[in-house]
């Protein structure tokens, strides 16, 4: 029995016994007083079984009147008290269940009851998300419309609030408490059979690093994947076996290094891990040579560690660096164009503005625009409620750290084979992953295409799967067609089909596929759902595979068959 | 001494002896069981009942099944009463009493089983 049932009944305890003495006081005073008849003769008192009755209805005041015979004056003079005294006893009662319900404690346990009881009757896999701020909340999103179940648990009420006006498509528990009490993962569903993984991007380090400690002792067989902005931090969870730590500061500057030694690998990189349909990135290409960075903190460090072995020559600017100790630093915030032209502003050929004050960094880049117009422009976002301002200053790459924690979050949940195509495309020049990048866009030029994976077997491609294991050879492209139409290909491209241990980047039409196979493909959420239908529905499949349209139905079939082969019986 | 384990003892201990106050004497003689006694073994028992709520112990929870099987032992009691005397107007024939105060001795066993508890409870406290 739940919690919230015993300490309601703990604190009725008092109101009930009240209720009850009442009762019996005001009953067996109603059997010994003796009644009166019609000629005014006395006559014996109520029964047990009558003076109940009254008391109940009188108590209640529902009142039927004097049941079954006129009262004595005696009699009415008891019942006056008797009145008095259950009023008093059922307001008691009623009070103290009201106060009951207005309880902040009985309140929070009603809601922790049902939260643990919704996570437990979760029938489907699903991610347990600490933290719904604004990264928590673009992964929540993504989740949705891809149809993926997820817990939260958020510490600020207000947002789980908040969360109730956002309409998931599923139906979504979330519960508002200290995600680093290990009490609360638990509650929500950290042992749960089908809870996947574990993701910890709250904004305390802390916080997200004893939720990566609970969860590898709790339930080692789940992944957890954490946020972590210094590098302490990700030491120490790593340390702890974490198995994706995500600083967004580092990813940035991998970028950044990256979009400057190889833009288009870059760009294929980009399209591929960003949320699904969202909007196309613009293309970067960030010049090489001198550069300036503004602000050099964590971010700033990480930069520079990147850049360096680029062949940026870098100047940084910040308020408390020490010019003798880093060469070519210069003291200031950035904003104002003096230290931007003592940093040599006029020569440079990219400016980083990554202090964690957006305001500023905003001010950095237009100051520094204003010195040099065909300067490179990388602008930090801190907060997305800034994105208005961002986009009308329209940076020549802009860095949201919530995005990338975000997208890194949904690339590694919802496709792990994407890891393994990144690995192989380190090895592919610039003019291969250019080429792709032109594929991808063919697919849709404005939206981004969602990158998912696929796996041969009876839950995920049920048709697919009994046609190979009746030896039916299916190639690659004929599954690749329109369910709707198969003489139009289905817009989608398989990036890379995984056999066992071995890999084929970008397989061709012909492929032949066997059961088992593992499938990474990029295209729109629509294509996707028009694919999946076809690898479960055999008759989808078949007229995919021949045109054929054929019922489901036995008989049909029968029939069918039987015209096919007329000297076969039924 | 903690005066809620006086209370508690001793409505358990009342619903106890009340009950077997009524159940005691010959079993189809309606003048060796009076009324009132029913009565009150019934109010006592539940306020005991009343008193168990919200005890989420092992033990805490057989003492109020046990309350609760005497309630239910007793109200069916009390009800047969009623319907021989008020419905089937019948009255208070051996066999109608004979079920009412074997009715009363289940609950006597319930009552029972809930003073053996109470006795353990106090045996196994060490302080």
């Amino acid at each position: 029995m739940n919690s919230a049932f015993f300490l309601a009944l703990r604190r009725m305890r008092v109101p009930i016994i009240v209720v009850i003495v009442i009762f019996s006081v005001s009953v067996l005073g109603l059997t010994l007083i003796p009644g009166i008849d019609a000629d005014g003769k006395p006559t014996a008192p109520l029964s047990f079984f009558h003076a109940f009755y009254f008391i109940s209805y009188t108590a209640t005041t529902i009142g039927f009147g004097e049941i079954p015979n006129a009262f004595s004056n005696a009699q009415r003079m008891w019942v006056t008290i008797s009145i008095y005294l259950t009023v008093v006893g059922w307001s008691y009662s009623v009070i103290t269940l009201l106060a009951l319900l207005q309880d902040k404690g009985f309140q929070n346990t009603l809601t922790t009851n049902r939260f643990s009881r919704r996570v437990r009757l979760l029938k489907e896999p699903f991610y347990l998300i600490c933290g719904c701020g604004e990264t928590g909340n673009l992964i929540c999103k993504t989740l949705d419309r891809t149809g993926h179940a997820f817990v939260i648990i958020e510490k600020d009420e207000l947002r789980v609030q908040e969360l109730d006006l956002q309409d998931f498509k599923s139906d979504t528990p979330a519960l508002a408490a200290d995600a680093s009490q290990p009490g609360n993962l638990l509650l929500a569903g950290l042992k749960h059979p089908k809870c996947r993984a574990v993701l910890a991007v709250t904004n305390d380090e802390d916080a997200n690093l004893a939720v990566a400690i609970a969860v590898r002792l709790l339930n080692p067989a789940i992944p957890i994947i954490a946020r972590a902005r210094s590098p302490a931090v990700a030491a120490n969870m790593s340390s702890f076996g974490t198995n994706y730590i995500i600083n967004p500061f580092t990813r940035f500057a991998e970028y950044l290094a990256l979009a400057i030694a190889a833009p288009e690998q870059f760009r294929l990189i980009e399209i591929l891990t960003s949320l699904p349909e969202s909007a196309m990135p613009e293309p970067h290409r960030p010049p090489g040579g001198h550069w300036i960075l503004c602000g050099y903190g964590r971010f700033g460090h990480a930069l520079a560690e990147q850049l360096k072995p680029a062949g940026i020559e870098l100047t940084i600017i910040d308020p408390d660096c020490d010019p003798e100790e880093i060469p070519r630093a210069v003291r200031g915030l950035g904003t104002e164009a003096e230290t931007l032209l003592k940093a040599g502003i006029a020569n440079a050929y990219g400016i980083v503005a990554g202090s964690d004050n957006d305001v500023n960094n905003l001010s950095i880049a237009v100051t520094a625009n204003e010195l040099n117009p065909s300067l490179f422009v990388v602008a930090r976002q801190n907060h997305n409620v800034n994105s208005a301002l961002f986009d009308a200053y329209g940076a020549d790459f802009t860095m949201i750290p919530s995005h990338i924690v975000a997208q890194e979050c949904i690339a590694i949940l919802t496709t792990p084979l994407l890891a393994a195509f990144l690995w192989q495309l380190r090895k592919r020049d610039e003019a291969w992953s250019g080429m792709l990048v032109g594929h991808l866009q063919a697919l849709d030029k404005d939206q981004t295409p969602a990158v998912w994976g696929l796996k041969l077997n009876i839950h995920e491609a049920l048709s697919v799967y009994r046609g190979l294991m009746l030896g039916q050879k299916i190639r690659l492209g004929e599954i690749m067609r329109d369910g709707t139409d198969r003489s139009q290909p289905l817009p989608a491209i398989t990036l890379l089909i995984r056999r066992e241990d071995e890999d084929i980047l970008l397989p061709p039409d012909d492929f032949l596929l066997a059961p088992g196979d593992q499938l990474l493909l990029a295209s729109s959420l629509n294509s996707r759902r028009n694919l999946e239908l076809t690898l479960h529905n055999p008759n989808e499949l078949d007229y995919v595979l021949t045109g054929h349209e054929i019922t489901g139905s036995w008989i049909w079939n029968r029939f069918a068959a039987n015209r096919g082969n007329g000297e076969r019986n039924l | 001494m903690n005066l809620e384990k006086v209370i508690f003892g001793f409505f358990i201990v009342l619903a106890a002896t009340l009950n077997f106050g009524f159940f005691i004497g010959d079993i189809d003689r309606p003048e060796l069981h009076h009324i009132y006694e029913l009565a009150a073994a019934l109010v006592v028992s539940l306020i005991a009942t009343a008193l168990k709520f919200g005890d989420r112990t092992q033990i805490g929870a057989i003492h109020l099944s046990t309350s609760l099987v005497a309630d239910l032992q007793l109200i069916a009691a009390a009800i047969t009463w009623a319907v021989a005397v008020h419905v089937t107007g019948e009255g208070m024939t051996p066999s109608v009493m004979s079920s009412v105060v074997s009715l009363s001795g289940g609950a006597l066993f319930a009552n029972i089983v809930s003073v053996i508890i109470l006795i353990i409870e106090t045996v196994m406290l060490r302080r």
